[in-house]
């Protein structure tokens, strides 16, 4: 079946109720029924959850085949903690038929390939995959097709009861013996812990792995002990080099500050560019450099920021220190900056992926966002974008909160190079569709600005501040004449990865990749 | 092939842009920054032994991108190199707006380039004349020669003082108040004014030193200088900022060239605007004037 | 052309190609590998064998090792190592003739 940007949905993924996706907002106002955890009563006087090993721990929380583990991502690249959990079960426990449910995965997670390839891993469910476990799944080694969902998606899915988890996993920076976790003042801190937090209130078992054990109580706590079943400590949960780099500095490089200095430009030329107004940025080169520009047609207009949420890192953290945000609601932390500001500086708050970004809860911050500055791996001329797949059509990606912010706020502004190498970023058809077009308002590129249609009177701002711009096709003829038009993708039938649409319907689906070859 | 205008001796040239020809990824659209003039470098920024391959690189990309407006020079290896005869034909070849003659002292040198040039256009039937010529100064016998240089040659569009060997020469480094090559600037300037051809300043390096740029920019402008040469698109704007034109200045330039009009229409050659004696004299200058508010953005109108 | 001796042109850095090409008896024997592999192997690959048939060049083994460069510079590239292969690469190039 045919969805609302174009995709075709194999009716053998529309099952138990699944629609497909039919457009922004199609689920407004529909009821849900959330689902609870099925948990031990500890009713008991105790002293201590810490337990000997991650084996103990599984063993304690009933670990067994075909089970769900989930994990967050907070520790990015350095993570240890998924590795170490399910060599554990696999290798010492012997476990299999084993889904992951991360909030996200990256290339920290290269060596859970072999056990996709092995069989032992048979589903994954995540926002992001790269990687040797993108290339696997790529491949047709996963046993089901991986489940991609956005930041907001994950915990609509969790709560909704698509998604169960049987047992989740939270990498703690600290953690008292009771299981009261924080992303701060320990040895890998990693700010923010709100990826975790729906998992550890909706998951059956709560298993705290860290490597830092501080006094109880570790308050004020991002997970709380009441959810907590066992903590293990472990030499570390990861290398605090590849968790927060060192501060994130603002790009050098001219392009992107080209395309920055535009996107500030638009913004400022829209109505919602008033004191108070609100924004999210990516940490990519151009959006990052967007907050420099942002900043002086703020002082220009002698008007404040009200709120910024997202990912945060230091150059936000600087805006919030001099006075010209009002409050960072953080529910991941980029670089040393904001894992130091957190709880720290005024105004700098936590949030869950729930808060941030959930379309079925009631108030998410990204619903009342004004503007938004993403990146995309690819646009088309529809604007629908991917975020997920390479032009190659190979996973090595993530849509995070992209599709989340996209939707929510009143200005998504997506800011690419025209061509990255070879390949051509604005182009026909996206690859995979993360974002539909309909939740994408102007494209910001290094050969021009463009606007989506549907939004003329953001292209009378524009033109009313006398900034330029073509129409998209223009933007994707021009790429083509400097790469050439690329050949289509030949895929197989297999299904290797379904992507979901934050609300639940199906967005697009990812084919096994028929590689080309020198006949 | 993108087929490029015949180049025009005197355009707007207030920012030239260095780029690598053997960097694929920069020379493929170096133009969308805005500088008027990109300077595609076959000398130093190209090692000895990529010389070759620099040039094969250079032609496809003279061949294949369409630079639009923006003016393409390539800077050429030395006299005293075995590779400046090659690279004048590769550019001939290719359609390269203009040559700038690297460690250039005297207008023999200038004569040299201007035989090949010559004879390379005869062999690749490129229009005789097309080929624009610019010499950079980097030696004080090149600076004491400089009008003889600037004389030299109808190709001849402009000159360069190129800092860095100048300064080695002279024993001395870059000083904020540009003490170290006023004379050399001063003396370069005056010679290219003689000969009535463009001059531009040498770069600025040092690009964590935004304060000492702008310094050495605003100099430029207060000494008469066209342009400047830049190493990164993150100096274009500042240099365009201070090049372009006060509003004022373009008023009176407009007005100036719409009384031209009228008076040598009627057969006047001395009249007044706004209380001010004007002749042909002015003319150049109020044309220049309004090419460059054109190019900032001031000017849409069609006196020029 | 005829190929002399092995030669190299290009770097692996992003946008460009480094190719080598050795002499050969059995036509043109093309191992190629790329980043955009599947959306431009094919206009890689004649690209490569319309620049070598343009050059003469009846047999070689040739391996391109393609960092998505656009196609002026693996003409560019393929040009380059095939001129110095026979030791012409420096001088009296037939721009516009052969190379084009």
């Amino acid at each position: 079946m045919k969805n609302a940007v174009g995709r075709e949905i194999p009716d053998a993924l529309l099952t138990g109720g699944r629609e497909v996706y039919q457009g922004k907002n199609h689920m407004d106002g529909r009821y849900i029924q959330k689902a609870a955890p099925k948990t031990r009563r500890c009713e008991k006087p105790q002293e201590s959850k810490v337990v000997e090993s991650i084996a103990q721990a599984l063993r304690q929380c009933k670990a067994a085949n075909g089970m769900t583990f989930s994990f967050h991502h907070h520790l990015r690249d350095g993570d240890y903690v998924v590795n170490m959990v399910m060599q554990t079960a696999i290798e010492q426990l012997g476990l299999e038929e084993l889904t992951i449910a991360a909030t996200s995965l990256g290339s920290a997670h290269d060596p859970i390939a072999d056990y996709i390839e092995a069989g032992k891993v048979v589903g994954i469910q995540t926002s992001g995959i790269r990687g040797r476990m993108g290339e696997v799944v790529s491949a047709g080694k996963l046993k089901t097709p991986a489940v991609i969902r956005s930041h907001g998606g994950r915990p609509r899915a969790i709560e909704g009861g698509e998604v169960h988890i049987d047992i989740a996993f939270i990498a703690a920076p600290t953690s008292d013996c009771m299981g009261n976790c924080r992303g701060i003042g320990g040895k890998s801190n990693c700010g923010s812990l709100g990826y975790a937090m729906t998992d550890a209130r909706y998951a059956d078992h709560v298993v705290v792995i860290t490597d830092c054990l501080v006094d109880f109580p570790n308050m004020p706590a991002s997970v709380e002990a009441i959810d907590v079943d066992a903590v293990v400590v472990v030499d570390s949960i990861g290398n605090p080099q590849k968790i927060a780099s060192a501060a994130a500095r603002i790009s050098q490089n001219p392009r992107d500050l080209m395309m920055a200095e535009d996107v500030a430009k638009v913004i400022a030329s829209t109505p919602y560019f008033k004191d108070g107004f609100s924004f999210q940025t990516g940490v990519g080169g151009p959006s990052l450099a967007a907050n420099l520009f942002l900043e002086q047609y703020m002082d220009d207009r002698g008007i404040r920021m009200g709120w910024a949420i997202g990912g945060i890192c230091g150059p936000m953290v600087e805006l919030l220190k001099k006075g010209k945000v009002g409050k960072v609601i953080d529910v991941q932390d980029f670089d040393l900056d904001g894992v130091n500001s957190i709880h720290q500086t005024p105004g700098h708050f936590e949030m869950s992926a729930s808060q941030y970004a959930n379309p079925a809860n009631k108030g998410a911050f990204v619903n009342k966002l004004d503007f938004v500055v993403l990146a995309a791996l690819e646009i088309d001329t529809s604007f629908n974008v991917n975020v997920l797949t390479g032009s190659d059509g190979v996973l090595r990606g993530a849509p995070g909160g992209h599709p989340d912010a996209a939707a929510g706020s009143k200005c998504c502004i997506i800011v690419t190079p025209l061509i990255r190498g070879r390949m051509a970023t604005v182009c026909e058809h996206v690859v995979t569709v993360t974002t539909p077009g309909d939740c994408v308002d102007v494209l910001v590129t290094d050969y021009g600005i463009a606007v989506n249609p549907l939004r003329p009177d953001l292209i009378q701002c524009l033109d009313a501040a006398g900034i330029p711009h073509v129409g998209i096709e223009t933007l994707k003829e021009k790429a083509y004449a400097l790469v050439g038009t690329p050949d289509d993708l030949e895929w197989e039938e297999q299904v290797v990865a379904v992507l979901e649409a934050r609300d639940g319907t199906i967005l697009d689906v990812v084919r096994k990749i028929r590689p080309f070859t020198l006949g | 092939m993108i087929p490029r205008p015949r180049p025009e001796r005197f355009r707007l040239r207030r920012t030239m842009m260095f780029m690598n020809a053997q960097k694929p990824g920069l020379i493929k659209d170096a133009y969308i920054y805005g500088a008027d003039s990109i300077m595609l470098d076959l000398e130093d920024a190209v090692a000895e032994n990529q010389k070759d391959a620099a040039r094969f690189s250079l032609y496809h990309a003279l061949r294949s991108i369409d630079y639009g407006d923006t003016e393409v020079i390539v800077r050429i290896n030395g006299l005293d190199t075995p590779h400046w005869r090659e690279d004048v034909r590769v550019c001939v070849a290719g359609g390269a707006d203009g040559i700038r003659i690297a460690k250039c002292e005297s207008a023999d040198d200038v004569h040299t380039i201007e035989r090949a040039v010559e004879e390379t256009e005869r062999e690749f039937g490129v229009e005789q004349g097309r080929t624009l010529l610019m010499a950079a100064l980097e030696s004080p016998k090149g600076v004491l020669n400089a009008y003889e240089i600037c004389s030299a040659s109808e190709r001849m569009f402009g000159v360069a003082i190129s800092g860095g060997d100048f300064r080695k020469c002279m024993q001395t480094t870059p000083q904020r108040d540009g003490v170290d090559m006023l004379f050399a600037r001063g003396q370069m300037l005056l010679a290219a004014r003689a000969a009535g051809i463009q001059c531009f300043d040498t770069v600025f390096t040092n690009l964590d030193d935004q304060e000492g740029f702008e310094a050495e920019v605003l100099q430029n402008k207060a000494m008469g200088f066209d342009g400047k040469s830049l190493i990164n698109p993150r100096q274009i704007r500042f240099v365009h900022q201070v090049f372009a034109p006060t509003e004022k200045e373009v008023m009176q330039a407009e007005k100036i060239l719409l009384a031209y009009r009228e008076q040598s229409a009627a057969g006047v050659g001395v009249f007044t605007v706004d209380g001010k004696m004007i002749d042909i004299a002015f003319i150049p200058g109020a044309e220049r004037t309004l090419r460059l508010a054109r190019a900032c953005g001031m000017y849409e109108g069609d006196l020029i | 052309m005829e190929i002399l001796k092995p030669a190299i042109a290009g770097t692996m850095e992003s946008s460009d190609a480094q190719v080598t090409i050795e002499p050969g008896t059995a036509g043109i024997e093309l191992t190629l590998t790329s980043s955009v592999m599947n959306q431009y192997g094919r206009q890689i690959r004649s690209t490569i064998l319309e620049t070598l048939e343009r050059l003469g060049v009846a047999s070689a083994r040739v391996t391109v090792v393609d960092k998505g460069a656009l196609d002026c510079t693996l003409k560019a590239r393929v040009e380059c190592a095939v001129f110095r292969s026979c030791g012409q690469s420096a001088a009296n190039i037939p721009w516009g003739g052969a190379v084009r």
